[in-house]
């Protein structure tokens, strides 16, 4: 039953992303390809697109998701269990949680949580871009093209820092890297 | 009734208008609800942004909650929830209906490849900045370190190891040493 597996799997998203929605991608890679739901290439596109439409990353991929699985009452259903946990946690903060929050061992879990999902973020962007260059699905050989790809990006996104002091904004980059796309691959 | 109507479209401006999720948004609330609209204080927008890191979900969404209950209670929260979400639902609902046709056209299909490397750079960026955030203690980067090579491990062989998994066994070890050893300072 592809809606309760929907369900299930973004109510899991929207518990467990701790860290804003960089904490999220790694989780919903999880969920989205254990259910098989979607092929590792299409996630990366869709990570993309929700990076540069208005909106939380977290929504705007359970909407995706939910809509290539289900149509419209699957996208529905997915982005509101992705949303519910987080809306009842408030209000439980609201009511009672604030002191719980401050508890010594509630903050004890915490500081072992955060450190965690950073190693997890930082392996899936490592990941990512290994994957990018020596596919590891295939042949495991160097791909050239993508290789001087992520090296002009490299050198822009940090370049810009040093010269500009000023982060490209993600946007920015995303269309960069579509311009370099069609050129390098088109060739 | 109109405070209602209130929450809804101004959160649902804020849904529309920010990219660049939820840090960005953060700072579209506290222009929106605390200098224009009054509706909480800044001690108020702070507090609820390190709740809001501290539990999971998008921080976009506990912030509307927040504020939603503050105004009107619980339909309140629920209207201003609805509303930030909305626009980036219609958008994304829309894309995902012609994505897979785009994606047929030669040169598209090559801008994705080239951003499918942006994303990755982008996600190594945001993470290195985070490290740069921690506190400089052992403990925290031996819990990063751990995760970040075991993940990458279950990544790169396909382990059947979730991340959730991980974070759990953080969480117990965290809280292992705690009981033995007390707190950090």
């Amino acid at each position: 039953m592809i809606y309760l597996e929907l369900i299930l799997g973004f109510l899991r998203v929207g518990c467990f992303s701790f860290g804003g929605a960089y904490g999220a991608i790694p989780l919903i890679r999880d969920v989205v390809l254990s259910y098989g739901w979607l092929t590792d290439e299409t996630m990366t596109y869709m990570i993309a697109v929700a990076e540069s439409t208005p909106g939380p990353i977290m929504v705007n991929l359970a909407t995706y998701v939910g809509s290539s699985q289900a149509g419209f009452w699957g996208a529905v259903l997915a982005t509101l269990s992705v949303v519910l946990p987080s809306f009842f946690v408030i209000l439980l903060v609201m009511i009672a949680l604030k002191t719980l929050l401050k508890n010594k061992y509630a903050q004890a879990v915490l500081r072992g949580l955060k450190p965690c999902v950073i190693g997890i973020i930082l392996a899936t962007g490592v990941y990512m871009i290994i994957n990018n260059c020596i596919p590891f699905a295939s042949d495991a050989s160097v791909n050239f093209q993508a290789v001087s790809i992520t090296a002009i990006l490299v050198v822009v996104l940090f370049g810009s820092k040093i010269i500009f002091k000023k982060k490209l904004s993600p946007i920015m980059l995303i269309i960069i890297a579509a311009y370099l796309g069609i050129v390098v691959y088109g060739i | 009734m109109s405070i209602l109507r209130d929450l809804f479209l101004t959160f649902a401006q804020i849904g529309l208008f920010t990219f660049g999720g939820g840090y960005a948004m953060i700072a579209m609330i506290e222009n929106k609800c605390v200098k224009q609209k009054n509706w909480i204080s800044h001690d108020d927008m702070m507090n609820v942004t390190v709740i809001a890191e501290s539990t999971p979900g998008p921080i976009a969404i506990n912030c509307a909650t927040f504020v939603g209950f503050k105004q009107a209670g619980f339909l309140g929260s629920l209207v201003a929830t609805l509303g930030i979400v909305f626009p980036s639902f219609v958008i994304i609902f829309v894309i995902s209906m012609f994505l897979d046709y785009f994606l047929e056209i030669t040169w598209i299909s090559n801008a994705f490849h080239g951003i499918k490397i942006a994303v990755g750079i982008l996600i190594l960026d945001a993470s290195l900045t985070m490290v740069k955030k921690m506190k400089r203690k052992i403990l925290p980067f031996i819990i990063m370190t751990c995760s970040f090579v075991v993940m990458l491990l279950v990544n790169i062989f396909s382990w059947n190891i979730s991340s959730i998994c991980l974070m759990s066994i953080a969480a117990i070890v965290s809280l292992f040493i705690f009981v033995i050893m007390g707190a950090p300072e």
